[in-house]
């Protein structure tokens, strides 16, 4: 029998159709829907009079423009009515709704995991860039646009082209301090933006396997910045293990049977394969306006004048320029204004577990507005549970309500031109945290370190017990 | 989706790599909830200076381009978020064709939905469209997609583009109605797993 990876699995399994020449048609298992990406799909199919062919199989959430203050109470007129118009649609259309007065409500690439939504050997889709968060539990996950989120409700399929396999091997095992997502910011470092363009990512070796769900997200949540469709991780006991307590979950042992037989096959063919070693990776601090930019923190931001290709060079020079840094600076010489920590990428328990320790006992540096998001109403509770919320409190960083908040600044909460941020999103674009805004994507501790000191510091020098973080 | 027809047009340089999405559209126009009139609002942060006015320095504010229906741009074009209002904006403000040496695969995907070629060409061809375009503002190209040709005064270029999607631009197909003629499959696949 012919080898298999993971991704061809999944995928010989949801071909509905497929044509010698012509992109294939895939069954669709999961399909999330939001409020900013979703109107005028649903505006599609009314004026064709279709119906969503499975509503059963399609949840919605309200994240990516709802207020982390005073949620009752919308400003905003224009996102008022995208909030209205979702949940109109999701009444006539007979989808299940998570809107602000549930207690599940959150961005929703935790909210799936979370309910149990996402499984194993799926096809999941949504109108977001980084539904391919859900490939950790080794399920094909991956954005779409608008025109094909109508297409999914109205026939629960969807036309793709096969896309090439990638298998990213991080052998070894993580220095302390290096978390996930230095792993996804080292790895995107080495292929660039559009490295993985193409092809599913599958993470595999040693250093992948030993991490935790909620850290296999965070890889998987930024194969789009690697230019991927999707990422996946193999799924193994710690996925299983993850999901036995979760909802949705009737008849797991018989699930976990089929489950265990998607992982990849040894000796399974990828198109393409890179071998990274963790050991030599560093906390790493991007200093650009793509997530490519990025560097270790015992290092410098680059300089133009060593770069030969010229358009690399040119990007460089014009990174530079936008983020008001010089050449050559050093990392831990870059002083900061704010300091976010949320985000699909960095807003699980975990996540906030860790940053808590650095805040402990500290306060914010007087320079630096520190604002906590947690990515959903769950994990708000879980956290406030814990006491996480006190510790935020007191070190003096605000304290929200779920949602995307500063990761794209749709809703009140921005950058204003000019200043600093150090964020634990995924994404350092020109002005995606508020117009002028400048972003620096780290770590939950690194940018905890950084809320502490006003400028990034090297968390290695901390000596706290991180656990398995 | 309107038929693609083969067209004549000038050419913008828009010399930068890695053109996000972001950038395109920025977020503060995405809470609309029709999918016109986002035209106005491409490339908003670039276009437009902090007080309103238009940023003269910007490639699509430079009159001599007024009026390109293609657009040629480095490699990376559309990378970032999914957000299809990228290709909604292109199209109303007047693209038809956007020429790179590679586009992110959403990006991509988006522009087909919305009669938009997206032409992908080798690093010196497009080097060479940008010197003619940049040096001389009248510079044309024509966009022949039945025999998959870009020409100019001197030259004829062929690309590349997989047969299905040129179909369906050349047809302006709806991809829905494409996909229920396969209906009964669909109900075979599902009585077969639920
Ligand atoms: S948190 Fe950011 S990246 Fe994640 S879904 Fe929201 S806007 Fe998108």
């Amino acid at each position: 029998m012919t080898k298999k990876t993971l991704f061809d699995k999944i995928w010989d399994k949801h071909l509905v159709h497929e044509e010698e020449g012509k992109p294939s048609l895939l069954y669709i298992d999961l399909h999330l829907v939001h409020e900013v990406t979703s109107p005028q799909a649903f505006e599609g199919l009314r004026e064709s009079k279709r119906e969503v062919r499975r509503p059963n199989l399609t949840f919605a959430t309200m994240d990516h423009n709802v207020p982390t203050l005073n949620r009752t109470n919308i400003d905003d007129p224009i996102s008022a009515q995208q909030i209205e118009t979702l949940i109109k649609n999701c009444e006539e259309f007979g989808i299940k709704l998570f809107d602000l007065a549930s207690p599940y409500q959150g961005i929703v690439h935790v909210i799936g995991p979370e309910q149990g939504l996402t499984k194993p050997g799926m096809t999941i889709v949504c109108g977001d860039s980084h539904t391919s968060t859900h490939g950790a539990f080794g399920s094909l996950a991956f954005g779409i646009g608008t025109s094909e989120v109508e297409h999914v409700l109205a026939t629960q399929c969807l036309w793709q082209i096969k896309p090439k396999t990638f298998e990213v091997r991080v052998n070894g095992s993580r220095p302390k301090g290096v978390t996930a997502k230095d792993i996804i910011l080292s790895i995107i470092g080495n292929i660039g933006t559009a490295g993985a363009t193409g092809h599913v990512i599958e993470y595999t070796g040693q250093a992948i396997s030993s991490l935790s769900m909620e850290q296999r997200m965070t890889i998987c949540n930024m194969s789009i910045e690697g230019g991927a469709r999707a990422g996946m991780i193999s799924p193994d006991e710690i996925t299983f293990e993850y999901l036995k307590d979760k909802p949705n979950m009737e008849n797991i042992e018989v699930m976990i049977k089929d489950w265990d037989n998607l992982r990849t096959d040894e000796d399974a063919q990828f198109d393409k394969t890179l071998v990274l070693d963790a050991n030599q990776m560093s906390p790493q601090v991007s200093w650009g306006t793509s997530p490519g930019m990025v560097t270790g923190v015992g290092n410098k931001v680059p300089n133009p004048k060593n770069i030969e290709d010229p358009i690399q060079r040119k990007s460089t020079e014009d990174a530079l320029d936008y983020m008001g840094i010089k050449a050559d600076t050093n990392i831990t010489d870059i002083k900061l204004d704010t300091v976010f920590i949320g985000s699909c990428t960095n807003s699980r328990i975990e996540d906030l577990i860790a940053a808590s320790k650095v805040f402990k006992g500290n306060k914010v540096a007087s320079n630096i507005n520190a604002i906590v998001v947690p990515g959903s109403q769950l994990v708000k509770y879980q956290a406030e549970k814990l006491g996480l919320d006190k510790i935020f409190k007191d070190a003096g960083c605000e304290w929200r309500e779920s949602g995307c908040s500063m990761c794209l600044a749709m809703n009140p909460d921005k950058l204003s031109p000019g200043e600093r941020c150090a964020s634990t999103s995924n994404r350092n674009f020109e002005g995606r945290q508020g117009k002028g805004g400048r972003t620096h994507l780290v770590s939950p501790i690194m940018a905890a370190a950084a809320a502490v000191n006003g400028k990034f510091v090297d968390i290695r020098d901390y000596d706290i017990d991180w656990g398995d973080y | 989706m309107e038929k693609f027809i083969n067209f004549k047009s000038k050419v913008m340089p828009l010399n930068s790599a890695n053109v996000d999405t972001d950038q395109i559209i920025p977020k503060q126009f995405l809470k609309r909830i029709e999918r016109t009139g986002f035209g106005e609002f491409l490339f908003f942060d670039w276009r437009f200076n902090d007080d309103g006015s238009p940023n003269n320095d910007f490639v699509l504010n430079k009159s001599e381009y007024a009026g390109s229906q293609i657009l040629l741009a480095q490699d990376n074009f559309g990378c970032g978020s999914s957000r299809e209002h990228a290709p909604w904006a292109l199209r109303d403000y007047g693209f038809k064709v956007i020429i790179s040496t590679s586009f992110a695969d959403i990006f991509y995907n988006n522009s087909f939905k919305n009669g938009i070629l997206p032409i992908i060409v080798d690093t010196d061809l497009l080097n060479n469209f940008f010197m003619s375009a940049q040096n001389n503002e009248s510079y044309e190209l024509s966009i022949d997609l039945n025999n998959q040709l870009i020409e100019d005064s001197d030259n004829k270029y062929s690309f590349d583009i997989d047969p299905f999607r040129k179909k369906c631009l050349l047809e302006g197909l709806d991809d829905i109605a494409l996909t229920l003629v396969h209906s009964d499959k669909i109900d075979i696949y599902e009585k077969k797993y639920f």
